[in-house]
């Protein structure tokens, strides 16, 4: 493979071809931000926070998907770039709550995003859903980033009790026509919860200490939601 | 669940599907719904175990498109039309008559359970609002008082309206009824095929180029630079893919051209497929034109005796057959590469781009994926040769231009122009003019993902470099005109409800864009916004813009950035006590 040179933020930087803008980016010290972005997951460009402009392009560009291209000039952080990045989390943190998000929370300040800037929103807010003693899933934390879907399927476990329900703002993660996990295929590996940035997937022992539960308390819990028998 | 534990007939369907694997859930899925009527567990579960297709995708695919019922629906399905045109026309009365005559709300079955009524985003039929679709039959022009004949679907089928200065992409429509294949070879048809067939495929890319075609989807891309890439990529087996996803609010060329006049659009596919040699097509026609699907098909059908398809077609030695595919009500399927996800059998998610369809498309494979005008064309072009063919329009935008038009004119259809017409000719000299006693306020142009004209713009003409240097979008070819009884911020709140039904959730910019769009807007309309609104609004939509994965979610926003250009007065704040309408 052959070598590109490019512009990033007025400094030149040469990458081998295929490198993404995000990795190139690093090369010249340009912290670019991600969220749906795990090195260890196929990327899918989908949260956009990661957007950069490229010098000549209409749109702006997602940093983790798109690959240096010979001579281009990118801004990773003007303003345009920082007004989106701010809008997308001021949007994100009127419906999803991000508060066992550190990393998010951590942007949100960053980035000078107000979480009130989009008053009457619906929130996507639901039940948390404790069906069985392994983990609870509380999706009113779920961002979509799609990272347990992915490490459920083919990036990972090849289990695919996961996908999703709905569409648009009303889209969740979801089982087959929405079953407790215990009769669906999930081999309950906890894969999903190791690359859930949010808490929206939490150890169910995690979640009920939090809750207050004495140690006693959480063992008999834990016992008594039992996997259902198979049909 | 009676009615599920009889499996035999589905199972026996299914063994028919199970070889193409997951490809064919959309088709299974179709299939087992006409069975059933809708698609509870037991059934999904059987299509994914016949097709190999994991349970948990089986859901995220029934739930991703809106015409499958995963709820109990009647055999009989009215859909009403709630888009713009249909709404103005007042669709939302004719609605609730048949509600109230069949003593159902949306999305319920009714006493004997014959009945399901739905609410439906465009039609296609915005020509003769407000419209209907009764399973498959179309109705226009339905008033409140029909709503007892609409259910027991008495014929009500009017012909649309297809006129203009040329009759060349059209030569064939506004009879009613499909031109059958000797129609079609009587008025020259397939002659462009029996040519292509003596050029070089490099040649036929060659004709294509010359021509000047452009790509009628919305986005322009030069047809044969396009053919060309695909040509030229490794791999395969390669395919051409006809988009006929039309959804666009105020859109309804491709179902004019799908349901009266198949065969052009096989020849066009034909061509391509030849020109980049593919041996596989497919056409994927949107769900809510379940006639022009059937028509499709059974030109298809026709297309194959007659040695149009298959091997060694016209004694060629060249391969080449066409799949007709349905789609089950998504928007978002008209992006090219969600459109490859429905036919691979998945959720309508648009992919990353790059890579392109040229040299990733369908299946992975070097795709070419026209609009069906786009492909109507290709015949022409090579019955005629390039030269000819550009003698119509204008140096940078050859050839002719159907339009849509729909509202307060006096006569809404499909109009066949020469690219460089004016706007003013399209309206009055061809439309007839406002309606009796109407004033144009605006006209939308490109659909619910276009931009509004006004008085100042009449003169532009309709080209693509006139249309660029306005600033305003040639689209789809959608057309739809106002007068100043219209609240144009009820126009725009319909337009961000289509817009927040229809975005896919993948992306963050749309998935979350479109929903605040539609609060604020249905704020903003119902004349209580809040401090700040057309701020939000103005960062929303820019977003939207500048940061969208696809093109649904770039478009989402400019009708209402247009507006806001426009009517800045109109988005300021207004006194929020809910009384003080204005």
């Amino acid at each position: 493979m052959s070598d590109v040179s490019l512009t990033i933020d007025g400094r030149d930087v040469t990458v081998p071809a295929g490198t993404t803008l995000l990795s190139a980016a690093q090369k010249v010290g340009a912290r670019i931000p991600t969220i749906c972005y795990h090195e260890h997951c196929t990327p899918n460009g989908l949260c956009r926070i990661c957007v950069v402009e490229v010098e000549g392009t209409r749109a702006l560009v997602p940093a983790c998907v798109a690959q240096a291209s010979e001579r281009i000039k990118v801004h990773t952080r003007n303003a345009r770039v920082e007004r989106r990045r701010r809008t997308i989390l001021e949007m994100l943190s009127s419906g999803v709550d991000l508060s066992e998000a550190p990393e998010l929370l951590e942007l949100m300040s960053e980035y000078h995003a107000d979480p009130t800037r989009f008053p009457e929103s619906e929130r996507r807010e639901q039940p948390v859903l404790d069906d069985n003693p392994m983990y609870i899933r509380d999706y009113s934390k779920c961002i979509l980033c799609w990272r347990c879907v992915q490490v459920c399927a083919d990036d990972a476990q090849f289990t695919y009790a996961l996908n999703f329900s709905g569409r648009g703002f009303a889209t969740n993660i979801s089982t087959f026509f929405e079953k407790p996990m215990p009769e669906t295929t999930c081999v309950f590996c906890g894969q999903c919860l190791g690359v859930c940035p949010t808490g929206a997937l939490k150890p169910k022992r995690e979640w009920l200490l939090e809750r207050g539960l004495a140690p006693n308390e959480i063992m008999r819990e834990t016992i008594s939601t039992k996997r259902k028998p198979k049909r | 669940m009676d009615a599920f534990r009889d499996l035999t007939r589905l199972r026996s369907i299914l063994t028919e599907f199970a070889p193409q694997g997951r490809t064919a859930l959309l088709p299974a899925l179709h299939a087992a719904q006409h069975l059933y009527g809708w698609l509870p567990e037991a059934i999904a579960t059987e299509v994914g175990q016949a097709l190999g297709v994991p349970l948990a995708d089986v859901y995220g695919v029934i739930d991703f498109y809106t015409m499958f019922q995963r709820r109990p629906a009647g055999r009989t399905i009215i859909r009403v039309c709630e888009a713009p045109v249909c709404a103005f026309a007042g669709c939302d009365a004719v609605f609730d008559a048949v509600c109230r005559h069949l003593e159902i709300g949306p999305g319920r079955l009714n006493a004997d359970g014959v009945f399901t009524v739905e609410r439906a985003p465009c039609l296609g039929l915005c020509d003769r609002p407000p419209a209907v679709l009764v399973n498959e039959a179309a109705f226009g022009h339905v008033n409140p008082a029909q709503a007892a004949s609409l259910c027991v679907g008495s014929p009500m089928r009017l012909t649309s309206f297809v006129g203009g200065d040329i009759r060349r992409l059209t030569a064939n429509c506004g009879r009613g009824l499909p031109a059958l294949l000797s129609d079609y070879e009587a008025s020259g048809g397939y002659k462009g095929l029996k040519r292509a067939l003596q050029m070089k495929p490099e040649d036929v890319i060659g004709e294509v180029k010359a021509s000047g075609l452009v790509g009628y989807g919305g986005a322009a891309f030069p047809t044969g630079v396009k053919w060309e890439g695909a040509a030229r990529a490794p791999g395969g087996p390669k395919y051409v893919v006809c988009n006929a996803d039309e959804s666009e609010p105020g859109t309804f060329k491709d179902r004019l051209l799908l349901e009266e006049d198949p065969h052009r659009i096989i020849e066009g596919m034909v061509i391509a497929a030849y020109a980049i040699d593919a041996s596989k097509g497919y056409i994927y026609v949107r769900g809510e034109y379940p006639y022009a699907f059937r028509v499709m098909q059974e030109a298809v059908g026709a297309a194959r005796q007659a040695d149009y398809l298959g091997k060694n077609l016209l004694g060629s030695g060249f391969e080449f057959d066409i799949e007709v595919r349905l789609g089950a009500g998504a928007y978002v399927c008209g992006e090219e590469t969600a459109l490859f996800e429905s036919i691979e059998g998945k959720r309508g998610f648009p992919r990353v781009k790059p890579p392109f369809p040229t040299t990733q498309g369908l299946f992975g494979s070097p795709t070419v994926i026209n609009n069906v005008e786009t492909l109507c064309n290709v015949p022409l072009i090579l019955q005629q040769g390039a030269a000819d063919y550009r003698k119509i329009g204008t140096e940078k935008s050859p050839g002719s231009k159907l339009f849509c038009v729909s509202g307060r004119v006096q006569r809404p259809g499909l109009y066949e122009v020469p690219f460089g017409v004016t706007l003013r000719h399209l309206l009055f000299d061809l439309a007839g003019g406002l309606k009796e006693g109407c004033v144009l306020q605006a006209v939308l142009l490109g659909g619910a993902a276009g931009a509004f004209a006004t008085e100042k713009d009449l003169d532009v003409p309709m080209s693509f470099e006139g249309f660029r240097a306005a600033g305003l979008p040639l689209g789809s070819g959608a057309v739809m005109v106002f007068d100043d009884t219209a609240d144009m911020l009820d126009v725009l709140r319909r337009l961000a409800a289509f817009f927040a039904h229809e975005s896919c959730g993948k992306c963050y910019p749309c998935q979350l864009g479109t929903q605040r769009q539609y609060e604020i807007l249905e704020r903003v309309a119902a004349r209580r916004s809040l401090p700040g609104d057309a701020d939000r609004l103005a960062d929303v939509g820019w977003t939207m813009t500048d940061a969208s994965l696809c093109g649904l979610g770039q478009t989402a926003a400019l009708a209402v950035l247009s507006a806001m250009k426009l009517w800045p007065e109109i988005f300021e704040e207004k006194d929020k006590r809910p009384d003080r309408h204005v």
